[in-house]
Parts: C-alpha cells; sequence; structure tokens
C-alpha cells in the first residue's frame, strides 16, 4: 500500500488538562489555560483607566457591560436551556422601571435598589413567563417577542408610571468610579458564575432539558421547575441591566421595551458565537462600540447593523469566539502513516 | 351594522397581509420576517414609480409587484437556501433583512405622511345608511379573489399540486421528482407578491409609513399564530376573529387598544392551544 500522509488533529486544551495529574504541576501549562482569562477579566479591570482621557468612551464601556449582560442572558436561554427569547427589552424594561419606582418612592439608594430590583424584576418576569414554558422553538421566541411590545402599549395606553414621558429625576451614582467598577466587576462575577453553574450538576440537568427533554422528565426531575430556575436566573442578569441604566441614565421610560434591547445582544451572541456565555460577551465588545461609532450615521447604523448580522450568520454561523478558541487550542499538522 | 361592514372589510385587510406569510411557511417552513418590510418595499416602488418617472397607476402596480417578487427570490437564492432547516438562524436572518429595508428607506428620507398612492376608482356608496368607499370594497373583492385564485391554483395546476405536495411530505414530493428549492423559491416570490398586493391595495387608505412594515409582520404574525401556523382555512378563520375584535375594540374602547388586543391574541393562543384553530402539529411536538 502506498504511503501517504495524514493530517492529525491535537487539542492542546485537552492534553493540557488530561495529559498529568494537574495543570497546575507546570507553569507553561497553567498559563497557557489562564492567558485567555486573564487577558479577559484584566481588560475589562483595566480599561476604565485606559479610557481615563476618554469619559464618552467610559460611558461606551458602561453600555458595553449592560449588553453583555443581556447578551449571555440570551446565549444561556438560547443555548443551555433551548429556550430562544427574543424578549431581552422585557427583562430591562421591568428591571429599569422597578428600580426606578423603588428609588422614587421608597428612595432607596442605587446600591440598594439595584439588587432589589433585579431580584423583584426576576420573580416578575419569570412569574409571567411561566405559561409560556412549555412552548418551544419559534413559538417561544415569537410569543417573547410579544411582552415587551405588550408591556409598551399598556403603559401608554393607561398612562402609567408617567405614561409616554418616563419617569425623570431619578438618583445617579455620585462617583463615576464607583459607578464603573460596580458594574464591571458584576458582570465578570456573573459570567464567571453562570459558567460554574452551567457545570454543576444542575447545569447538566438544564443542558440535558435543551437536548431532550422528555427523557429527563423520565428521570423524575420535574422539568418546568427547572426550567423556570434558568430563566429566574437569565432573567437576573437582564434586570440587572435594566435596573443599572436606570440609574445610569437617571430616567426610566417606555424605550427601555425598545427593541434595541432584544435585538442587539441576540446579534452579539450570534458574532462572538454561542455556547459558551464568553462569546456573547466578546459579542458585545465587538458590536457595542461599533454601533457607537456608527452613531453618526443615523438610521444607516441600524440597516449596516442588520447586514452585519445577516451576512455573519450566512457565512460564519458558529461565530467569532468559537473559530478562535479552535484556532487558539487546535493544532494540525501532517503525519506519515 | 357599521361593525359588520367596517369589520368585514378589516378581516379581508387581514387576509391580504398575512396569506403571503402563512402560504410561504405552510409550503417550505420558512417563517419569512422581512414580510412586513416587503410590504413598505412594495408600497415605496409604487410612489417612487409613479411620481418620480411619472408613471400610471396599473403599470406601477405591476412593476413594484414583480420588484417584491424578485426580493422573495433573492431573499431567498441569497440567504435562506444557505441556512435553511436552522430555525433561528431564518427568523433572525430574516427579521434582519426586513429591519435593514425599512431602515433603509427611514434614511433615504421617506417618513411623515406625506407620501400617499392613489385609489383605482374614487367615490363612496351606502350600504344601508353606512357610507363605504370602493377602495375598501376594493379591498374585499381583491381579497376573495385571492382566496378564489390560490384555490383554483394549489388545486388544479401542476406548479400547485407541487406546492402542496411539498408542504405535505417534502421527501415524499423530492422522490417524485419535484424540486425543495424550486417551490420554496415559487413560494417566496408568491407570498412576496402578495404581501405587494396587500400593500397597494391598503396604503392608498391612509399613507405610507415605514412603521406600517412592523405593525404589518406583527398583525401577520397575530393571524397565523392564531390560526395556526401553515393552515389556510384558520388564517382566514383567524383573520375574521381578529378582524371584528379589532373593530369591536376601537368602536368602544380606544385605537390604543387595538394593537393590546392584537397582541394579546398571540400570547393567549399560545399559551392555551400553541397550534392554532386548525394548526396540523401535534400538540406533544410543542408541548412537553
Amino acid at each position: 500500500m502506498k504511503t501517504g500522509m495524514r493530517k492529525e488533529r491535537i487539542d492542546r486544551g485537552i492534553k493540557v488538562r488530561s495529559d498529568s495529574i494537574y495543570a497546575l504541576s507546570s507553569w507553561r501549562e497553567i498559563s497557557y489555560l489562564m492567558a485567555p482569562r486573564a487577558l479577559l477579566v484584566g481588560g475589562f479591570l483595566l480599561a476604565p483607566l485606559i479610557l481615563y482621557f476618554f469619559p464618552y468612551w467610559q460611558k461606551v464601556l458602561l453600555i458595553v457591560c449592560i449588553y453583555a449582560l443581556l447578551s449571555m442572558a440570551f446565549d444561556f436561554l438560547a443555548n443551555y436551556v433551548g429556550l430562544v427569547c427574543l424578549g431581552g427589552s422585557f427583562f430591562v424594561g421591568v428591571g429599569g422601571y422597578g428600580a426606578a419606582l423603588l428609588n422614587k418612592y421608597l428612595h432607596f439608594s442605587p446600591f440598594l435598589s439595584i439588587p432589589v430590583a433585579a431580584l423583584g424584576g426576576a420573580a416578575f418576569c419569570t412569574f409571567f413567563l411561566l405559561p409560556c414554558l412549555p412552548l418551544r422553538g419559534v413559538y417561544f421566541a415569537i410569543i417573547t417577542l410579544m411582552y415587551p411590545l405588550m408591556m409598551t402599549r399598556i403603559i401608554e395606553a393607561f398612562e402609567l408610571f408617567g405614561g409616554t414621558n418616563g419617569m425623570m429625576d431619578i438618583s445617579g451614582f455620585a462617583n463615576p468610579w464607583v459607578e464603573q467598577y460596580f458594574l464591571i466587576i458584576s458582570t465578570l462575577v456573573f459570567l464567571f458564575a453562570l459558567r460554574r453553574l452551567a457545570v454543576e450538576d444542575i447545569g447538566l440537568v438544564i443542558k440535558g432539558i435543551k437536548d431532550n427533554d422528555q427523557s429527563v422528565r423520565a428521570s423524575g426531575i420535574n422539568i418546568t421547575v427547572v426550567k423556570a430556575q434558568a430563566l429566574f436566573y437569565a432573567s437576573f442578569l437582564g434586570c440587572f441591566a435594566g435596573a443599572y441604566l436606570a440609574h445610569t441614565y437617571m430616567w426610566a421610560g417606555l424605550s427601555m421595551f425598545a427593541l434595541d434591547f432584544s435585538i442587539i445582544p441576540i446579534a452579539a451572541t450570534v458574532v462572538g458565537g454561542g455556547g459558551s456565555l464568553l462569546g456573547a460577551v466578546v459579542g458585545a465588545i465587538l458590536l457595542v462600540p461599533l454601533s457607537e461609532a456608527l452613531r453618526a450615521f443615523g438610521p444607516l447604523r441600524i440597516v449596516s447593523y442588520s447586514l452585519i448580522l445577516t451576512v455573519v450568520i450566512v457565512i460564519k454561523g458558529e461565530g467569532l469566539l468559537n473559530y478562535l478558541s479552535r484556532k487558539y487550542s487546535q493544532f494540525e499538522r501532517w503525519v506519515e502513516i | 351594522m357599521e361593525i359588520l361592514i367596517y369589520g368585514t372589510v378589516n378581516s379581508f385587510k387581514l387576509i391580504l397581509i398575512a396569506f403571503g406569510f402563512t402560504l410561504v411557511y405552510g409550503v417550505s417552513r420558512l417563517p419569512n420576517f422581512a414580510h412586513g418590510a416587503i410590504f413598505v418595499f412594495t408600497g415605496f416602488i409604487a410612489w417612487i414609480m409613479m411620481h418620480k418617472l411619472n408613471l400610471p397607476l396599473l403599470p406601477a402596480a405591476l412593476l413594484s409587484l414583480a420588484g417584491a417578487a424578485l426580493v422573495g427570490v433573492l431573499i431567498y437564492q441569497v440567504i435562506l437556501k444557505r441556512i435553511r432547516g436552522m430555525n433561528m438562524n431564518e427568523i433572525i436572518a430574516t427579521y434582519a433583512i426586513g429591519v435593514a429595508m425599512i431602515e433603509t428607506f427611514r434614511w433615504l428620507g421617506f417618513k411623515g405622511t406625506t407620501f400617499t398612492l392613489p385609489v383605482l376608482f374614487e367615490g363612496m356608496l351606502f350600504i344601508g345608511d353606512v357610507p363605504i368607499d370602493y377602495q375598501r370594497l376594493m379591498v374585499v373583492t381583491v381579497g376573495l379573489v385571492m382566496l378564489v385564485a390560490v384555490w383554483i391554483f394549489t388545486k388544479f395546476t401542476r406548479t400547485g399540486l407541487a406546492l402542496r405536495g411539498i408542504a405535505q411530505d417534502e421527501r415524499a414530493a423530492m422522490m417524485l421528482g419535484i424540486d425543495s428549492d424550486m417551490t420554496a423559491t415559487l413560494a417566496m416570490a408568491l407570498g412576496s407578491a402578495m404581501s405587494g398586493l396587500a400593500a397597494l391595495m391598503i396604503f392608498p387608505l391612509g399613507s405610507i409609513v415605514v412603521e406600517a412594515g412592523y405593525n404589518t409582520l406583527i398583525f401577520a404574525l397575530a393571524v397565523c399564530m392564531v390560526g395556526g401556523i401553515g393552515s389556510w382555512g384558520g388564517t382566514v378563520l383567524a383573520a375574521f376573529v381578529l378582524g371584528f375584535l379589532q373593530v369591536i375594540t376601537v368602536t368602544y374602547l380606544a385605537t390604543h387598544f387595538q394593537m393590546v388586543v392584537t397582541l394579546g391574541a398571540i400570547i393567549a393562543t399560545l399559551i392555551i392551544k400553541p397550534s392554532g384553530f386548525f394548526g396540523k402539529h401535534k400538540e406533544l411536538e410543542e408541548r412537553v
């Protein structure tokens, strides 16, 4: 038989984790594993300092974090639980209005009203989405798309909470550094907590529901409870982002239910690559500054956004981070047979 | 009496809007979320042809319908063909394209209420003591003609039978030599043209606004969801239920609530019976 060459693929990530007792035993291996994480954490922590001379871009950094939270919520629901949720703005709106109400009528300080609004808002969203949990796929997507639209119309029709004008005079953060680091650190904590959750027992059950809910149910696990729990986590992130937004803008209004908060996180997840939560954050880091840079073009911003999204979906369906991480950890070489 | 007549007109409006969407989904399981965008697109193209190129109404209408069909074909051939079968990506991609189209028109300066299409026949008549103008009667007539035409087309022509074959069982149809891509393209072209037809019928009643694109999509979704996605009989029935419901809301409550009723209908249907009035999906497939 003719001798030939064949391509061999080595996965360094697997090799590092399984070759020796611990990756900890070698500096090279541990730094290989830690480098991307350190880059992300360090980058996020240093960003406000680097952007010190560009106050405008410091604001953009806050928006990046907010969209990162929303994208994580979308990614978690879509790629871990299997519920494609087009209603990110429902979470934002509920969190935002919640924080605004708490601040205005109960005079909570931002540090109290944000967590309380996030928890209460998550409970509210979970409660109202509970009847839709048995739905799947397109059906769940459409119904969640309807929720924020419905909220807008209801607030408009009944003139609730200031009607179309929204609620003004919400107290902001006194110190810009506190404002930035509070959000950045919470974003990082939520990111790693959610990633950890996905490999715990509950995470395995959640992924099982995505793959085959009937067999999970056959194992005697109440899937509605688990789904509701997962939905609670995701809506907690969304409401946290919304509450933060209300205090940053010192305003809560109808535009918190706007489609932007549903569409951009989806775009970020698609561009960054779903299924790892990190991809969603990377997507937000790429897309939000891009959209700020395009702000001068007015409506053209949304046009270019949509076009980028379509092109990425058609050409590179797996997303940027999945592609990069494959390049980072896998090597291909020719070996003789 | 007023409610009866205007309810009927409104129902036929909804039929016109929703039928293209349900046709595409029924035949090739493609959710065309660019439906509303094509609706607006046709309106503006017709306007441009009439006011910039000084064409008379009829050729402008026909050309813009052809344009709508072409857009449908392009969306399928360029985008949907490559991501077919990935449900979520289909929705996101068509929705993004739709948003891009609508926002392009906004960017080009097509906003406000200055853009109108002329009606085909001026004038009005009285049914009992309710005044109704000819254009609204046209909506009903065209809606009826379209329903009959689609019925004849799908029952008695080879192409129409091929469409139904693909809709019933794609694999079996392909075994008999029906090209799935061809029928999907055809369905997209037909569906888009229907959306365009709806635009040409409905826009003369008001003015052409970009926001209509989003509202149309929601109305189309509402009708299809309530009637059962892909079920044609269900679509007609749901259009009548929603059409009358909307008119009754507007008469007794306020215009504000029209959308609330529509959205509420979607949510209620999905929660109570996700397959709609005549949905063909089995309950177990959607529910756990």
